[in-house]
Parts: C-alpha cells; sequence; structure tokens
C-alpha cells in the first residue's frame, strides 16, 4: 500500500499523508506556482512547474527531501527550411512523466508534442528526435486550452523496452518497436464525431484524452477518447469502442487496473459542450468484466451540484488496485481504499487539480 | 558600461543579480549572453528554446521595450540601463 500521494494544481504541489485519522496535508511545496506534472521514481520525486512568464521548469526532490532545479527537456534548434511547421520548437509543458524500460530511465511527454527520455531520474533529457521529425507530426493539432498538441500518455512496454506507445492529443496512437527510431501511427478502429464524416475514422486526427495499460497484461490498453472509451487487447493496434459505458462516455482520465485486464476506472462528464459531471452528480465509473458494462460509483461523492471536472492526469490508481485517488478543477480530492467502491474526501480545498500521483 | 537588472520576482526561483557587461554588449542578445556566461541557469527563464525573449518576460533597453524580441538585435549603448521584468498577465 502506498501511503503518499502528490497533488500538483493550480497553485503549488500538495503531499498527503495517510495516517490513522484518515489522508490529510502533510506538506506544500512550490505554493503559488502551477505545477503540471509529478511523479515519484526510483525515490526521487519530478515536479514540473509551469511558470506563466518563465516557462517550464523542472525540480526534483531526492530522498533527503532536498529540492534541486534539473536541466530542462530542450527542443533542437529549429531547421531554417522548417517554416511550415505548424508547432513551435520550444517547450510548452511536461505534461507527464513514465518511468521504464531501464533502471533510471524516464519518459516525458510535453506540449507542443515533443517525446523526452531521461537515462538518469531526470537530470538531463533527450528529445526522441525520429518521432518530433517525422512529417506526420505536422498533422498533429492542438488540445483543448491551447493551439498545441500535446503527448498525453506514454507506455512503456514492461516486456520490451523498445516498444514504446503513445497516445497524442490531437494525434492519434503511435508506436515504436524499437526504442524510438522508426515510429508508426497505429490505431485502427477509433472513430471521432469531430472531423467531417470522411475523415471519422482516419487514426491521426484521434483525440487521445489519455491511455492506460494494465501492467501484469500489457497488450490491454484502454483509451479514454473525445468521443468515446476504446479498449484494445493487441497493444494498441486495434480498438473497440465500449459503448456499455455509463452515465457517459466522454471524459479526461482512466486507470488501468495494475494486475487485472478487465478492470478500469474512468471519470465520466456530459460531453462535450459542457464539460461538467452529468446532472450535477460527481461519478466514478468502473467496469470490471473488460468493458461490457459499468458500475457508477457515487458513494462519498457529492451528489448535488457539483461542477467538477477531473484532468486526464489527475486520477491514479496504486500497485495494488485497492486504493485510488483523483483530483478535480474545483479543488476537491478524494480517495477511496476499496477499489472505488466508496470515497473519502480530503478535508480541503485545493486549488484546480493538474495531476494526482501515488508514490 | 551597460548594466543588465533583473525582475526581483525570479529571486523566488534562482540568484539574479544584477550585472555589468562588457562594453562589447552593442545589442540586447549580447548583453543577455554576457549575463549567462556568469548565470547560465537564468537563460531558460528568460529565452524559449530557440533564443527568442519569452513570450511574457518583457525588456527595456535605456527606458523603451524591445522591438526584436526574435533575434535580439535591439542596440544597447555603453552605459545603457537593460531592464528584464515580468509582462502583467496571469491570475
Amino acid at each position: 500500500m502506498t501511503d503518499t500521494i502528490h497533488v500538483a494544481t493550480r497553485k503549488g504541489l500538495f503531499e498527503l499523508k495517510r495516517t490513522d485519522g484518515g489522508w490529510d496535508v502533510a506538506d506544500m511545496h512550490f505554493l503559488g506556482d502551477p505545477i503540471s506534472a509529478v511523479a515519484t521514481i526510483g525515490g526521487m520525486t519530478l515536479a514540473a512547474p509551469d511558470l506563466g512568464h518563465f516557462g517550464p521548469k523542472l525540480w526534483r526532490r531526492d530522498e533527503a527531501g532536498s529540492w534541486a532545479e534539473m536541466a530542462m527537456p530542450t527542443f533542437p534548434e529549429k531547421p531554417e527550411n522548417a517554416e511550415d511547421d505548424p508547432h513551435p520548437w520550444t517547450l510548452g509543458r511536461i505534461w507527464n512523466f513514465t518511468p521504464g524500460g531501464a533502471e533510471g530511465r524516464i519518459y516525458a511527454g510535453t506540449m507542443p508534442g515533443g517525446l523526452f527520455r531521461s537515462n538518469d531520474l531526470g537530470e538531463t533529457w533527450s528529445l526522441v528526435e525520429p518521432l518530433w521529425r517525422h512529417p506526420d507530426r505536422k498533422k498533429w493539432f492542438g488540445v483543448a486550452g491551447g493551439e498545441m498538441p500535446g503527448i498525453s500518455s506514454v507506455l512503456v512496454d514492461p516486456r520490451d523496452a523498445g516498444h514504446i506507445t503513445v497516445g497524442v492529443s490531437t494525434g492519434g496512437v503511435w508506436s515504436t518497436r524499437d526504442g524510438g527510431e522508426t515510429w508508426a501511427v497505429i490505431n485502427k478502429g477509433m472513430v471521432n464525431e469531430y472531423m467531417p464524416p470522411d475523415q471519422q475514422g482516419d487514426p491521426i486526427p484521434q483525440d487521445i484524452h489519455q491511455l492506460s495499460l494494465c501492467p501484469a497484461h500489457p497488450d490491454v490498453v484502454w483509451c479514454q477518447h473525445h468521443s468515446a472509451i476504446f479498449r484494445s487487447t493487441d497493444g494498441g493496434e486495434n480498438w473497440v469502442m465500449l459503448d456499455a459505458a455509463q452515465p457517459t462516455g466522454f471524459g479526461f482520465a482512466v486507470q488501468a487496473h495494475p494486475t487485472d485486464p478487465e478492470t478500469a476506472w474512468f471519470v465520466p462528464a456530459e460531453k462535450d459542450e459542457r464539460r461538467v459531471p452529468k446532472d450535477g452528480k460527481l461519478v466514478v465509473s468502473r467496469t470490471r468484466d473488460g468493458g461490457r458494462s459499468f458500475d457508477v460509483l457515487s458513494s462519498g461523492l457529492p451528489q448535488k451540484h457539483a461542477y467538477d471536472l477531473v484532468y486526464r492526469h489527475a486520477l491514479a490508481v496504486d500497485e495494488t488496485g485497492e486504493r485510488l485517488a483523483f483530483g478535480s478543477t474545483s479543488g476537491g480530492v478524494w480517495i477511496s481504499e476499496d477499489a472505488g467502491d466508496s470515497w473519502s474526501a480530503l478535508d480541503a480545498r485545493l486549488p484546480p487539480v493538474a495531476a494526482v500521483a501515488f508514490s | 558600461m551597460p548594466t543588465v537588472h533583473f525582475t526581483s520576482q525570479l529571486e523566488r526561483f534562482l540568484p539574479a543579480p544584477s550585472v555589468d557587461v562588457g562594453a562589447g554588449s552593442e545589442t540586447l542578445g549580447a548583453a543577455l549572453a554576457a549575463v549567462f556566461d556568469g548565470h547560465p541557469a537564468l537563460r531558460g527563464y528568460i529565452l524559449d528554446d530557440q533564443g527568442a525573449l519569452r513570450r511574457h518576460v518583457a525588456v527595456f533597453v535605456a527606458g523603451g521595450q524591445v522591438k526584436d524580441r526574435e533575434h535580439l538585435t535591439d542596440p544597447v549603448g555603453p552605459d545603457d540601463e537593460i531592464h528584464v521584468f515580468q509582462a502583467l498577465s496571469g491570475g
């Protein structure tokens, strides 16, 4: 069980600890600064302050508790013949950290769509250039709240360090089998509702809100897409829409169960124009049968005039599949210790939540 | 010689002292480069990955806001004061 949760918010990083009395805020870091991503990997906590004036930054706390600024992921010099490139060659935001593939290796998914790799627990970073220089990268387009595309999810195959899959919002699902040298868009079966009719099944304009794979069964991947929930049983090559999603198929966050390939959690919202919980009732949905049916979980969650939206990195599950936590745009945080059957609210009104991570 | 001053807001994150740069710093780019030689961590707070001024950073040379935010070619006089501020934005 994991007794620490980090909550990255619009105004700082909050560290929650579990005590005999329940969960409480134990510490605050970077109070006042937006934090766009957080993760604890190899005993180190990485946090990405997204400073409004001075740009995205990266700090790391060591096991002794000391924070230090790390070198930023940086794009190479923009070539002169790249004038038609619709995306800036400068880091906009670090969106997520994903460990995997080797001791000390971490991937950072960013806006405007760069995938970066560190082999030293975040001290130094290099752009995975073949993906960024792929000609079809220019077909990616921006996500809500910005004109830049973003790598919303990075999946590292626990069986094969060279097999990496990324979800792009908006740009489809991309995969490499050779550690990042060659990339291909792989998603078949996804459809959207926001493109002209003859392009709704094209692989690139699929808005991948988030991907999550089952670590014990890495061929099983779940996708919370802009238009629906999809599931793949072949590592993201082919997808099936899960029509049974309740109360809606719209949302941002998905988390796969760590060991059970049939189980995943979502935080649904009314799409698309409103993006608030349906009927003002905040719920988590869970499937335990591979998406054939969904439980709507509401015990302990506000069921009256709740307009909390949960962003894609703001739902987390621990390594047991029993503890979950999520945070909302209204600053609420809820924690479950029974796989989502019941939830307890953190006694706090935090700033809007961007990301939640067990550590 | 020209002097570069930084908003005190930066001190929340890292040392950002005022720096006298050499008389050879005849453009904003040269003056900032002279500062970053001694304070390399400051660079990423002021410039983006392509070396342009960050969008929400404002720079004044001898009281006037700089014009070339991309290539930093605005001229700097031998005794000019350069001020690096944060633009008004955010919430």
